[in-house]
């Protein structure tokens, strides 16, 4: 099987931008996309892409075929929705195109617009992954379920609010030269334990930050980029997706993401490899126990020991196994419907030797991509290669 | 909120918890789970019946919410808990116990209470 190529990636700076449309975000990012690649924009055949809030944060259904005409393509266009794991989905879908022949470019992307509706606002629109019913009722919020997963984490296996502040304390250094990152600020794990409690065991520096921003890519067939002599070294070898009950309480164990467990062992075995393969990972940190999860889904611990991976400095860029060079949600900022796909634009600039990290990982030949929905209910894990 | 529809299945669930009367929904293997269901999805059984709530569950875990929803926010900061009754867990608000004397294992209750934000009703968990 011959394996998707990643031909060109773009973003914009993820951050506050209240006073921008979508639209205009995601032109930004696709057009960059675009330009990258080298690609014919008229060679483009789909774009799938990954939204959450639209309704509720632009009043805006229906956002793909409008995205697709503010990128300059008239090709179908189809949005793709599992909550924060939006446009890993569209990469999912993207990739299985792609191989199965059906098509041999695809723009896929993502984006969403979260600070014009405020801090209340977003909360309330990002609570609605959650059961409506049973959950959100209850007073649960997006944060709140997170805080239940990591005092259930604690309780099982251990661990602290300090393991947790060093995610938080990792993450921000990383991001130090993002230049498309939220939060380039440098923190302690004093900062961290002493900001004001979202939900406890949570804080404020435990939880990504409200973000607009886009994300794009274009990925061709291999024999296409072959045939167009495209520069474009990284592949997707390896897709996968795993489901779970919606409602947290109704899950086996409140400290495991067997959804997550499951798409990487999908993926890896896609991929034909294993977590002792990966060299760098990026994962859905929307909070600092999400990380911790994320890492013992893909593997790259066993359940209960990834609480102290970040303190031991092994998930660091100068570390074993790198987890979220790019800042992660935590840092480089979480605009829900364009993480997934700006975590594989984040990893192929890496294996491609475009990393402000390059001293510590120049050599890294695979990556890992983890994007999570909800208290994942839904959960997409991409294995992206250098190939060539 | 009268001006809304019923929401089914899940509002006469409500009623029945409010009655102290509450049950949930078990497949004939023991999988529980709350109403409404068709199906198990643990074991894809059709065969559900409705089970008594058991008078007293067991804090599972637990969050006191600082930033809330809109829809919640007079009610911060309040206390989410998921309870386990045996083969099925519900969410509430924990009231009647302090914030920081709330211990995951200890025994509550459930009722329906009053959102104070909306006057919506909500599943209350109360010490026992
Ligand atoms: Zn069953």
């Amino acid at each position: 099987m011959s394996h998707p190529r990643v031909t060109g990636v773009g973003l914009t700076d993820f951050g506050e931008h209240s006073e921008r449309t979508g639209r205009d975000l995601f032109a930004e990012a696709g057009l960059a996309a675009l330009d990258d690649s080298g690609v014919d924009p008229g060679d483009v055949e789909a774009l799938f892409y990954g939204n959450f809030m639209g309704e509720l944060a632009e009043h805006q259904g229906h956002q793909a075929p409008l995205m697709a005409e503010a990128v300059g393509l008239d090709v179908p266009a189809t949005r793709y929705e599992a909550a924060c794991a939006s446009s890993g989905a569209a990469v999912r879908e993207a990739v299985r195109h792609l191989r199965s022949g059906e098509a041999d470019v695809i723009l896929v992307g993502g984006s969403e617009r979260m600070t014009n509706i405020g801090t209340a606002g977003a909360t309330d629109a990002l609570s609605i992954a959650a059961d409506d019913l049973y959950e959100i009722r209850a007073g649960m919020t997006f944060p709140g379920a997170y805080a239940l997963m990591a005092r259930a984490y604690f309780r099982e296996f251990g661990g602290a609010r300090e393991d947790l502040a060093h995610v938080a304390v990792k993450n921000h250094d990383h991001a130090l030269p993002n230049e498309h990152a939220q939060l380039r600020k440098e923190i302690s794990v004093e900062d961290a334990l002493e900001a004001p409690m979202v939900a406890d065991p949570l804080g404020l520096y435990d939880a990504c930050p409200i973000t607009d921003g886009a994300s794009a890519a274009v990925l061709t067939s291999a024999e296409y980029a072959a045939e167009h002599d495209l520069d474009a070294t990284v592949a997707v070898t390896g897709t996968g997706q795993g489901g779970d009950n919606l409602a947290l309480h109704d899950r086996e164990n409140l400290a495991r993401s067997p959804a997550a467990a499951k798409a990487a062992d999908e993926a890896y075995e896609d991929a034909g490899l294993g977590p002792a393969d990966v060299d760098i990972a990026e994962v859905h940190d929307c909070f600092t126990i999400a990380e911790v999860l994320a890492i013992e889904s893909l593997g790259l611990y066993d359940p209960g020991e990834g609480i102290a991976a970040a303190r031991e400095g092994e998930t660091h860029a100068t570390g074993e196994t790198p987890v979220n060079l790019s800042g992660g949600l935590k840092a480089k900022g979480h605009p829900v419907g364009a993480t997934g796909v700006a975590q594989v634009v984040s990893l192929a600039r890496v294996l491609e030797g475009d990393s402000a990290w390059a001293d510590d990982v120049g050599d890294a030949r695979v990556g890992v991509a983890h994007n999570a929905g909800g208290t994942v209910a839904s959960a997409t894990v991409h294995v992206l290669e250098v190939v060539e | 909120m009268s001006d809304k529809a019923r929401d089914g299945a899940f509002d006469d669930w409500l009623d029945s918890v409010e009655d102290g009367e509450g049950y949930y929904v078990e497949c004939e293997n023991g999988h529980g789970w709350l109403p409404p269901r068709r199906v198990c999805p643990d074991c894809g059984s059709r065969e559900l019946s409705e089970t008594p709530l058991p008078d007293a569950g067991e804090v599972a875990t637990y969050t006191e919410v600082s930033v809330a929803t809109p829809q919640f926010s007079a009610d911060t900061p309040y206390v989410t808990a998921i309870v386990d009754y045996g083969p099925v867990r519900v969410t509430g608000l924990l009231r009647g116990v302090d914030p920081d004397e709330v211990e995951v294992g200890m025994p509550v209750g459930v009722g329906v209470g009053e959102r104070e934000t909306t006057g919506d009703r909500a599943v209350v968990f109360r010490p026992r």
